[in-house]
Order: structure tokens, then C-alpha cells, then sequence
């Protein structure tokens, strides 16, 4: 009963951490695991989130096994 | 319809010449290309060099979408996006959108689409190199 988290850019070198596995809890939101990860750590104000590779709100709620990343606003092109 | 994200250098003009080899000749009246290449300076900085991160898997999953989308939207008969990720220096190709059609204005509109979905929301970050250190690019200019 675990969750994958995984961190990219500017947000991976702040909190140091590029990817954990936190413990699954039934009804768990992104924002909770959010929480949970970073200690509560608060959140940043421009904040992406995917689960499962999909770009997903702080309100989602996950689902055992599910893959959650947080990053920073995308810079590409 | 194919995407790729691509480790080392290309030329964009090259990879337009092969791919273009699998469209049916006569079928395509338009071709609208986009290539993005890396500047030397970014907010009055020289820049040095550049280093572009992503997030694999769903960064192809967000670049075969906006393609698919855009396939369903316009009157398109193929597109092909290459984006780099790794270490780049200036004037390095960072971007190649093609899209080819029967008539411009799909192959205009489409381009377009695509260009503007990648910018606003395809994971990837670049990480600048300055003479005095690094700093990540915090967001990306509005295209329109």
C-alpha cells in the first residue's frame, strides 16, 4: 500500500529529493500527500501535479500504487 | 504522427527531409515548420550554455496528445515534433514542429496549436548557464 512520489527541476533541488514512496492511505489527496512528503512543507504558489502522468489539481485523490509528481511551471521549446 | 524526444544535437532540416520521404508526394500543398533554437542571452545574461529536463513517459504522453488533438481538429496529413533534453550550447536546435497539409491554413493553425500546448504545458525545464552560476527559467513568454 504505498505511493510513488517523484519531484522534477527547481522544486527536486529545493526540497533535495528526486523521488520516495509514502504510505497509501484510503481518501488521500494530492495536496496529503503533499503534506505528507514535505512535512508539510507549504505549497508553492505556481505548483504543477500529475498522477499517474496525467496533470491532475491538489483536490485529486489517489489511488493505491498511483505514481504522483510534483513540479515547477514547465519551460520547454 | 510521431514524436521524439532526443538526447543529442540535430538539424532540424535534415530530419525534415527524412521524415517528409513518408508522405505521399502530390498529397501536401502546405508545410508549416517551427524550430526553436537556444539564444545566448536571456533576460539581459549571456547564457552559456543550457540544460533541459523532463519527465519521461509523460512527457511523450503529452506530445503524442496535443499531436492526436491536433489531428482531429485540423485537416492534417502528418506531424512530427523533436524536442531536445539534455546538455545544449547556443544556437543549438531545441525544438522541431512540422505540420504538413492540404492547405495552409491547417498547416498554420495546427503549427500553432501545438507550438503554444508544448510552451504552456509539455514537461519539460531548462536550466540556464551563466558566467556566475546557474538558474532554472521560472516560466516561458506568452506566445500570443
Amino acid at each position: 500500500m504505498t505511493l510513488k512520489v517523484r519531484f522534477f527541476a527547481s522544486l527536486r533541488e529545493r526540497l533535495r529529493l528526486s523521488d520516495c514512496s509514502v504510505p497509501y492511505e484510503q481518501g488521500m489527496t494530492v495536496e496529503q500527500v503533499w503534506n505528507t512528503v514535505t512535512s508539510q512543507t507549504p505549497l508553492p504558489g505556481n505548483l504543477l501535479c500529475a498522477v499517474n502522468m496525467e496533470y491532475v489539481s491538489l483536490l485529486q485523490s489517489v489511488s493505491d500504487g498511483d505514481e504522483v509528481a510534483f513540479f515547477p511551471p514547465v519551460t520547454g521549446g | 504522427m510521431h514524436i521524439e524526444i532526443r538526447g543529442e544535437a540535430f538539424e532540424p532540416y535534415q530530419e525534415l527531409q527524412n521524415y517528409q520521404q513518408r508522405i505521399a508526394e502530390g498529397q501536401y500543398g502546405a508545410t508549416a515548420v517551427f524550430v526553436g533554437t537556444m539564444r545566448d542571452m536571456n533576460e539581459g545574461d549571456d547564457v552559456q550554455g543550457m540544460s533541459l529536463e523532463h519527465y519521461p513517459g509523460m512527457t511523450e504522453n503529452y506530445l503524442l496528445a496535443i499531436s492526436r488533438q491536433a489531428a482531429q481538429q485540423w485537416s492534417l496529413l502528418d506531424s512530427l515534433i523533436i524536442h531536445r533534453v539534455g546538455d545544449l550550447l547556443p544556437n543549438d536546435p531545441i525544438v522541431l514542429v512540422a505540420v504538413w497539409s492540404a492547405h495552409r491554413k491547417d498547416a498554420f493553425d495546427a503549427s500553432r496549436y501545438l507550438m503554444e500546448e508544448l510552451k504552456s504545458s509539455a514537461p519539460f525545464w531548462k536550466k540556464e548557464f551563466l558566467a556566475e552560476g546557474s538558474r532554472w527559467v521560472e516560466h516561458n513568454t506568452p506566445g500570443q
